[in-house]
């Protein structure tokens, strides 16, 4: 999956609306942990939108009565602000997910696409690709609760330093989704890169977004011993650069 | 700030838009009216660029602009320019419009009908605006030839970067990647800082 390279080239097709609608999502994902990449597609998007300025022409006064009569009848957006407590949250759900699963599924489940649907907020740079981004953590809510909801759904947890983390997987599903906690923040740069350990050889399962506390796995468990943890640099790494920070059996 | 940036619009660049596009988020609706009078005309050409039917265009310019009110509060100046937001903004409707089957059917009917002639053709006649449309004309000149056939059709045309490809009789991903440096030599010409 070491698709960065080539995904970085595709900083003008994105900035000119180009790509196709999986190839625009698959992008953005990338986006998300590529500051280099967000960098260049503001400025290529400021170059396209100068071609666009220079094509001005004089509107139609009828258009401006038409707009401001329309606005008067539409409500406005509120601002995006931080989410509060999404760092907060999976802490007080992981140790009761360890102790108490599966009593406490359903309000486990709750609480985790809480978080995933925080995910749509923090990475939208416009309402825009809001609505995208809230598209995709819809799926990853309706994929998590899928997940939460398998009979054969299980937990395990981890402690390392500050962190907390715990992978939820169903052999059933054959899915799997990491929920953690104080994770260190990493330098510009650098991101967390999930991998299911297949027997030792680890198969990338997604980055997990900047300030990120949840996502599900890319990808199948397909019979995975458990799962991994590394720093790798933006964009993600076919195999991982270095010893993982985490690793969680399936056990 | 280079000069030509200066040259090419500070009444539509000038630090007042960001301002501006603040008050309209808390509901200013004057604010808006003051936003719209330096974006519209730039927006509205855009989008007939890439359209040609009027109609239509004044229909996604209608929707850009009632966009612009609505998601105010989430425009981020630390992401760009207003003018740059919302002619991103603009240029997206605009391809989401030719990419729906229906339009673009309508599309070619009207614009073979049509032609170039309609009723609000004329170009402003403001010298910056004629000194921008220079600076840009100038600068794609800058740009090889498939640089240039690749940044045409997929921004004044809306093809997707397959499109293009297929239209060009050229590999994808060297669409790709003249699309990126097509735009990279654009952004260091016109002098665009983000």
């Amino acid at each position: 999956m070491n698709h960065a390279p080539d995904l970085h080239t595709l900083t003008g097709a994105y900035a000119v609306h180009a790509l196709d609608p999986e190839e625009r999502a698959r992008f953005e994902e990338h986006l998300a942990g590529c500051e280099a990449c967000a960098q260049e597609v503001r400025e290529l998007g400021a170059a396209a939108a100068r071609l666009g300025e220079a094509e001005a022409v004089s509107p139609p006064p009828d258009l401006r009565r038409r707009v401001l009569a329309e606005i008067a009848t539409v409500r406005q957006m509120p601002p995006q602000v931080p989410q509060t407590g999404l760092d907060e949250r999976p802490s007080g759900v992981l140790p009761r997910l360890a102790r108490q699963w599966p009593r406490l599924a359903l309000a486990a489940s709750v609480a985790g696409a809480a978080v995933l649907g925080g995910l749509a907020w923090q990475f939208h740079q416009d309402a825009d690709r809001a609505d995208r981004r809230a598209a995709v953590a819809r799926q990853q809510q309706d994929d998590f609760a899928r997940l939460m909801a398998a009979p054969d759904a299980r937990t395990a947890t981890a402690r390392t330093g500050g962190a907390s983390a715990a992978v939820v997987w169903s052999a059933g599903a054959n899915r799997a989704a990491f929920l953690t906690s104080g994770l260190p923040h990493l330098p510009e740069g650098k991101v967390y890169e999930l991998w299911y350990n297949d027997a030792g050889t680890m198969r990338p399962a997604g980055l997990l977004p900047p300030g990120g506390a949840a996502r599900m796995l890319d990808g199948a468990v397909d019979g995975a011993a458990g799962i991994g943890v590394t720093v790798e640099p933006s964009g993600g790494s076919a195999r991982p650069s270095g010893q993982p920070v985490l690793l969680l059996p399936f056990t | 700030m280079s000069e030509v940036v200066h040259l090419a619009g500070p009444s539509r660049r000038g630090p007042g838009l960001e301002e501006l596009v603040g008050r309209v988020s808390r509901g200013d609706q004057q604010a808006f009216e003051q936003v719209y009078d330096a974006v519209v005309g730039p927006v509205l050409g855009l989008v007939r660029r890439i359209l040609r039917d009027p109609a239509q265009s004044e229909e996604v310019a209608q929707e850009v602009m009632v966009e612009l009110w609505r998601t105010a509060a989430r425009y981020d100046r630390d992401k760009g320019t207003v003018m740059a937001w919302v002619m991103t903004l603009a240029h997206r409707r605009a391809v989401d419009r030719v990419r729906s089957a229906q339009a673009a059917a309508d599309r070619e009917q009207k614009a073979a009908a049509l032609g170039h002639s309609t009723a609000f053709d004329e170009v402003a006649e403001q010298v910056e605006s004629r000194l921008e449309r220079e600076q840009v004309r100038r600068c794609l000149r800058g740009l090889t030839q498939l640089q240039r056939e690749s940044v045409n059709l997929a921004y004044y045309r809306g093809c997707t970067y397959r499109e293009v490809a297929e239209l060009l009789g050229v590999p994808l991903g060297t669409v790709k990647t003249r699309l990126r440096d097509g735009l990279i030599r654009l952004r260091d010409c016109l002098g665009v800082t983000a």
